[in-house]
């Protein structure tokens, strides 16, 4: 909504910050460098809220824990938001220079009143009040936030949410003030810059938009397709549709990593041709017509990725890659070659120094800047500009320089797609553990001593009246199919809510039974939300 | 409509050291202003990422005026102190720091520490003829998993380990210092093992260790076959493959292999700490099979 897909602030600014809202994100084990930041802002005297269903170890480092109901994010912001009116703490200026919409969004938060906010997201309303209060007052305030608030049907919706906070207080567009969405990956932010999405160039450079194209048409020589593609969940359903017939798959593990994942491999094993591009033979290429063994990006192969916090930096080669692995742009180069077209043999460097003609925001990071300067954040137009620490510093310039205010989102709550019923009383939401990684293709690699995290959480109350002792082997059931797994009775976890994370997928396949309802805007499915039943295993006639 | 920011004012301290005026900003440490007119000072619990502990008193200097020798990396510079880095009381104490240290402590994976050893003429075997100083702790190395090691013969209690596991990094906890004079040692509580432990296997001690008390099992074991060779390794830094945070890590390579990781303590991303992922993680590049150490990719 302030138009720049990345995370306003850098790290340091947390350690400057007054009060920190960690919202839907477990960084200590997740992001735990980032978390040695938010350590530094807390013992400078930050105060942290943390909004989390689950009472997490980031959790335990909070002044208070918000322990809200899975799926009512927006009830949560919406109701800060009009205490924070109610209150007269806005930031009255600040809204109306550099924003629009506020009488609409007044009148639009007025029903969702702190006790209507309990009742729903199950936090008491003087713990929502104290977090609105301390967020609006602060000199400097971040909200920070993972896949907890993005990986619902409405997970535009919960950001969106968020963003209005920041809106209505003028905690953006300064330093230690920002809004910081921490990437899951350690390029997911590169590649979303490099235009690896349906509908960007390079720069977020729009591919519908005629100038934009023309300038990549000029450089590749070539006319390039001026519709939108489709997102990652789009091609399921073209696949499921038949539309969509054959699939090259670079880097990704789609059939373990997806909701409803035994649907996605249907679809997989469906399509006429599919070609798999990884370094390691995945459960995905085990699907494939062709694999094609590349190089480890950070350690066999040059390049850049990009951080968090816009810091784009090189990564290097330093051992010779095995086999007959090969670096990804000279399997693709070697494609283009046997389509008929010749692009070379360029460099990374090469590459990099061609997307700097084309991507005005990439253009000042030469290599020998990238190299001299350990990074640089976006933008960075120029060869003599330093970078920019944080974005959006505009919104408080007399002049907004041409630009249209930053509009204020409607949201409305709505709650997990999946109800809870008689048949699937419990809700499961699912996440990461310190020491793997994803679906474990990496993180499997090494022995770790304190590797948990296939196990089913669950809150004692919960165990004891299912007569479930910890450890013992349950089956856990979705309207999508059923896993066996162990129990882990611990109270960090809410009555009514399991844990697990989706490390193991050889042990428990745990995909098989989250729920594929998807964002319509995002295409990331509802992982966090899943209704299920628990049962012994002798009562499931499994033992 | 401005976000108004108040600029840092740096004020000027001018010192006097070894008869040579310096100007550094104020709240610089000694150590730090003597390193600025290329002045090498030598430190053991002092490094750029943790704070000062005070602990080891390698680093001491003369100031003129003071009754004590102060350690330089604790010690801010004051308006026209007078700092004295190599006169004989300083070279004399330094000396015998040295060798207590080392007398008591294997200190032969520590170059850094045998380097300033020689350099002021330490000899820790004149102290042999007297049986009851020269004890070491005397355990055998404590191995409990895949990761990492623990041998206390080569610890010097310098505090460095416990503060990246505290304070100034991990916020974990997990070891202290327990027991008092010869029977200190670096613990976790009620000395279980580390899985039992509150550690969460970040190796940021194995990070901070200067003696090689600390070490990856990678590392332990070359050295156990004697083909650990500093001489023939690379460093290569890097970007972690593991969420988004973008630490840097250098790899350091022998015979094109991954034998352990670090990060640059001067990283604004790191401060050269890592996690588990980042420390650990690397080996799915080349899944070891030891004693031959053939990838199995």
């Amino acid at each position: 909504m302030f138009g720049a897909g990345g995370g306003t602030s850098s790290y340091r600014e947390v350690e400057e910050t007054d009060v920190i809202l960690l919202w839907g994100s477990n960084a200590r084990e997740a992001h735990p460098i980032y978390f040695h930041h938010v350590l530094k802002g807390l013992d400078n005297g930050a105060t942290m809220y943390a909004v989390d269903p689950r009472r997490t170890s980031s959790a335990k480092f909070a002044d208070v824990w918000l322990g809200l109901d899975v799926g009512t994010d927006v009830a949560m912001a919406n109701a800060m938001g009009r205490e924070i009116i109610a209150a007269d703490l806005h930031n009255k200026a600040f809204i109306a220079h550099s924003s629009r919409g506020f009488d609409e969004y007044r009148a639009h938060v007025e029903p969702y009143t702190l006790a209507y906010a309990e009742e729903i997201t199950g936090v008491p309303a003087e713990a929502i009040r104290e977090a609105a209060h301390a967020y609006a007052t602060a000199d400097r305030a971040q909200i920070l936030w993972t896949l907890g608030i993005t990986e619902h049907h409405n997970g535009v919706d919960n950001v969106k949410s968020l963003c209005n906070l920041a809106l209505l207080t003028g905690h953006i567009g300064r330093w230690g003030s920002g809004l910081v969405p921490l990437r899951g990956q350690n390029n997911v932010q590169g590649g979303g810059d490099m235009g690896a999405l349906p509908n960007k160039l390079p720069g977020f450079q729009d591919i519908t938009n005629d100038e934009h194209r023309a300038k990549f048409e000029a450089v590749y020589g070539m006319e390039l397709n001026p519709v939108n593609g489709r997102h990652l969940t789009l091609m399921f359903e073209a696949m499921g549709e038949g539309t969509i017939k054959a699939a090259y798959c670079i880097g990704e593990n789609p059939a373990d990593s997806e909701a409803d994942s035994e649907h996605a491999r249907t679809l997989l094993e469906g399509l006429d041709m599919l070609v798999v591009q990884d370094i390691f033979m995945t459960r995905t290429a085990e699907l494939a017509d062709v694999v094609l063994p590349s190089s480890v990006g950070w350690a066999e192969c040059d390049g850049t990725v990009t951080s968090s916090e816009r810091r784009v930096q090189r990564v290097r080669a330093a051992v010779t890659p095995p086999g007959e692995c090969r670096h990804d742009h000279e399997i693709i180069g070697d494609l283009a070659r046997r389509m008929g077209v010749e692009w070379g043999n360029p460099t990374p460097e090469d590459l990099w120094d061609e997307l700097r003609s084309l991507s005005p925001m990439h253009a000042g990071m030469s290599y020998g800047r990238l190299e001299a300067e350990g990074g640089l954040q976006w933008p960075c137009p120029t060869d003599d500009h330093p970078g920019s620490p944080y974005l959006h510093g505009w919104l408080w310039d007399d002049d907004l320089g041409g630009r249209d205010p930053s509009p204020f989102s409607l949201t409305h709550h709505e709650g997990p797609k999946e109800h809870l019923s008689d048949e699937f009383p419990l809700r499961l939401t699912t996440g990461r553990a310190l020491d793997s990684y994803n679906t474990g293709v990496q993180s499997s690699g090494f022995e770790s001593p304190i590797r948990t995290g296939d196990e089913l959480d669950m809150n004692p109350v919960d165990a004891a009246g299912l007569g479930i002792e910890d450890g013992e082997r349950v089956l856990v059931s979705s309207p999508r199919g059923s896993v066996e797994m162990g129990v882990r009775v611990q109270p960090d976890i809410p009555i009514g809510l399991t844990f697990t994370t989706f490390h193991f997928p050889d042990l428990v396949d745990i995909n098989t039974i989250t729920n594929d309802e998807w964002d319509r805007d995002s295409g990331t499915a509802e992982f966090k939300a899943a209704a299920i039943r628990v049962e012994k295993l002798a009562a499931a006639g499994r033992e | 409509m401005t976000a108004t920011f108040e600029p840092t004012v740096e004020t000027t301290v001018s010192l006097t050291i070894d008869g040579s005026t310096v100007e550094v900003p104020a709240g610089t440490s000694i150590h730090k202003a003597c390193e600025s007119v290329d002045i090498d000072t030598p430190t053991l619990c002092w490094a750029e990422n943790l704070t000062p502990v005070n602990v080891c008193r390698v680093c001491v200097v003369e100031v003129e005026g003071q009754r004590a020798l102060v350690p330089s990396c604790a010690r801010a510079v004051e308006d026209g102190m007078v700092v004295e880095t190599d006169s004989e009381r300083v070279r004399h104490s330094r000396k015998m720091v040295l060798e207590f240290l080392g007398s008591g402590v294997e200190l032969d994976q520590a170059p850094e520490l045998q380097k300033w050893m020689e350099h002021y003429g330490s000899d820790t075997s004149r102290y042999d003829q007297y049986e009851l100083p020269a004890l070491k702790m005397g355990e055998a190395p404590k191995i409990q998993d895949n990761l990492y090691i623990r041998d206390y013969d080569r610890c010097v209690l310098c505090y460095k380990c416990v503060e990246a596991c505290g304070d100034d990094a991990q916020h974990t906890y997990a070891i202290a210092v327990s027991g008092r004079g010869f029977d200190a040692r670096i613990s976790t509580e009620f000395d279980v093992t580390l899985p039992d432990s509150a550690c969460v296997y970040c190796g940021n001690c194995i990070g901070v260790c200067p003696t090689g008390a600390i070490q990856f099992k990678t590392e332990y074991d070359l050295r156990s076959v004697d083909d650990w060779r500093p001489d023939d390794q690379e460093i290569t830094r890097t970007v972690c493959s593991y969420c988004g945070v973008g630490c840097n890590l250098e790899l350091h390579t022998q015979d094109d292999t991954i034998v352990k990781v670090t990060s640059p303590a001067d990283h604004s991303v790191t401060s050269g700490m890592l996690c588990v992922k980042g420390r650990f993680g690397w080996q799915y590049v080349q899944p070891l099979d030891p004693p031959t150490r053939k990838r199995s990719r």
